[in-house]
């Protein structure tokens, strides 16, 4: 039982970790803001949660588990919420989604 | 492997660093100086330093970006063009960071046996907190009881700068003739941000006095807990308005923090001397002297985290109140 707990456990670390680096990647390769913001929220969503539940898993039953839930809580509320807060704030300085600039070059052209 | 995960966190730290000096656009410093404060501080947590590692993420990460933000929404977002007298400030920099490698020769080694630091007074606290204070963080015994001196000091240093940057600043005092109402409804009319906020405030306000108050037995204490309060009173002036915010803690009862703050700490200094111990000396304030100590710490950090609070809160509705 143990073995197949810290197997899981691991198995959703590395996943995390996985979401983290991809979540990364996206932030670094994606053309602008938006679709970088979107690629960032895999480390926000996935990347948190995998690596979270895979540490309540390494803690079995105690008040860390509990503590743990409580990051978890507070992360899945504040991470989209500033994900929504730095969008707007973009749209409201008047930055345009790549798509649509680029539409409109083509449209020039 | 800790050494790995530190050497890592050092290495980002310095590339932050760079970045920070080579960027001119000031609101990309800001951010990168609240990276480079979160990198600080899980470095102090490797370090087995939670206490600090607290305060650094706190004040460094949070509130003094807010404060930073709120300054620059008063200047412009670039930085002026340099001064053409780069080669002499390069010379000033590089002979500095010369002496400051040199001296780091005569430091001892990483996790030395034989440092100072170790064999100094530091086994001597180790050794005694459980005898005369009796509570599980070293931590909290030493910065509030065996060095009393230095927290008091350090109070009055958070006073004197927070009456510093009132006076450059004003103080607020211009706020209430300037009625424009716009700028002052804060993030009113987005719904997510403020639900949210409502939802979390409670809570923050929660961990803050569970900081406070839980210092004596894990990481923890008033300048941790000032600040956690502060941020979440600044939450809701983001989200709510200053106005609504100066209505739930009005500017008098700000400078009343302020001042209660050190009071408090004073206070209980004295009233070791008046019941017959020195300035300071908690072990006279009840019948027993380990739970006089106990209530000596217990009293400081909460004059600590009221003038943090106070402190912090005052700046944020200065420089908000320039803004307007």
């Amino acid at each position: 039982m143990t073995a197949l707990i810290d197997t899981l456990s691991w198995v959703l670390l590395t996943l995390g970790g996985l979401a983290v680096l991809i979540g990364g990647i996206g932030a670094l390769r994606m053309p602008d803001l938006y679709t970088r913001m979107h690629a960032a929220s895999v480390t926000d969503s996935m990347g948190a949660i995998l690596v979270l539940v895979g540490i309540m898993l390494q803690a079995g039953w105690s008040l860390a588990t509990i503590k743990l839930i409580a990051i978890l809580l507070f992360l899945l509320l504040t991470s989209p919420t500033s994900s929504y807060a730095l969008a707007s704030a973009a749209l409201l300085a008047g930055k345009r989604p790549f798509a649509e600039t680029q539409q409109d070059e083509e449209e020039m052209k | 492997m800790i050494v790995i995960f530190g050497i890592f966190l050092l290495t980002l730290l310095v590339i932050t660093a760079i970045a920070i000096v080579r960027t001119d656009n000031l609101f990309v410093a800001v951010m990168l100086m609240g990276i480079a404060s979160l990198l600080i501080a899980a470095n102090f947590f490797l370090l087995d330093a939670a206490d600090v590692a607290l305060t650094e993420a706190a004040v460094g990460a949070g509130i003094s970006t807010v404060l930073f933000l709120s300054a620059l929404a008063l200047t412009s977002e670039r930085e002026r063009a340099k001064s053409s007298n780069r080669v002499l400030s390069f010379i000033v920099v590089a002979a500095a960071a010369l002496i400051i490698i040199y001296a780091t020769f005569d430091k001892p080694r990483f996790g030395d046996p034989e440092a100072p630091v170790q064999t100094h007074v530091g086994p001597w606290y180790l050794e005694k907190t459980p005898e005369y204070i009796d509570i599980p963080n070293v931590v909290t015994a030493v910065l509030g009881s065996f060095r009393g001196y230095d927290t008091l000091g350090e109070v009055f240093v958070v006073f004197t700068a927070g009456i510093g940057v009132l006076f450059l600043l004003g103080g607020g005092a211009a706020a209430g003739s300037l009625p424009q109402e716009k700028i002052n409804e804060g993030l009113r009319h987005h719904l997510i941000p403020r639900v949210v906020g409502r939802v979390l405030i409670p809570f923050i306000l929660l961990f803050g006095l569970y900081v406070q108050f839980h210092g004596e037995y894990g990481p923890g204490g008033g300048f941790q807990a000032g600040a956690i309060i502060a941020a979440s009173v600044i939450l809701f002036a983001l989200l709510e308005g200053e106005k609504r915010a100066l209505s739930v803690v009005p500017e008098r009862a700000l400078l009343g923090l302020i001042a209660c703050g050190p009071l408090l700490y004073g206070a209980v200094g004295v009233a070791g001397i008046v019941l017959g111990g020195n300035f300071l000396d908690y072990s006279v304030l009840s019948s027993d002297p380990v739970k006089g100590q106990q209530l000596g710490i217990l009293l400081i950090e909460a004059g600590v985290g009221i003038s943090v609070t106070g402190v912090l809160l005052a700046i944020f509705h200065a420089f908000a109140a320039r803004g307007r």
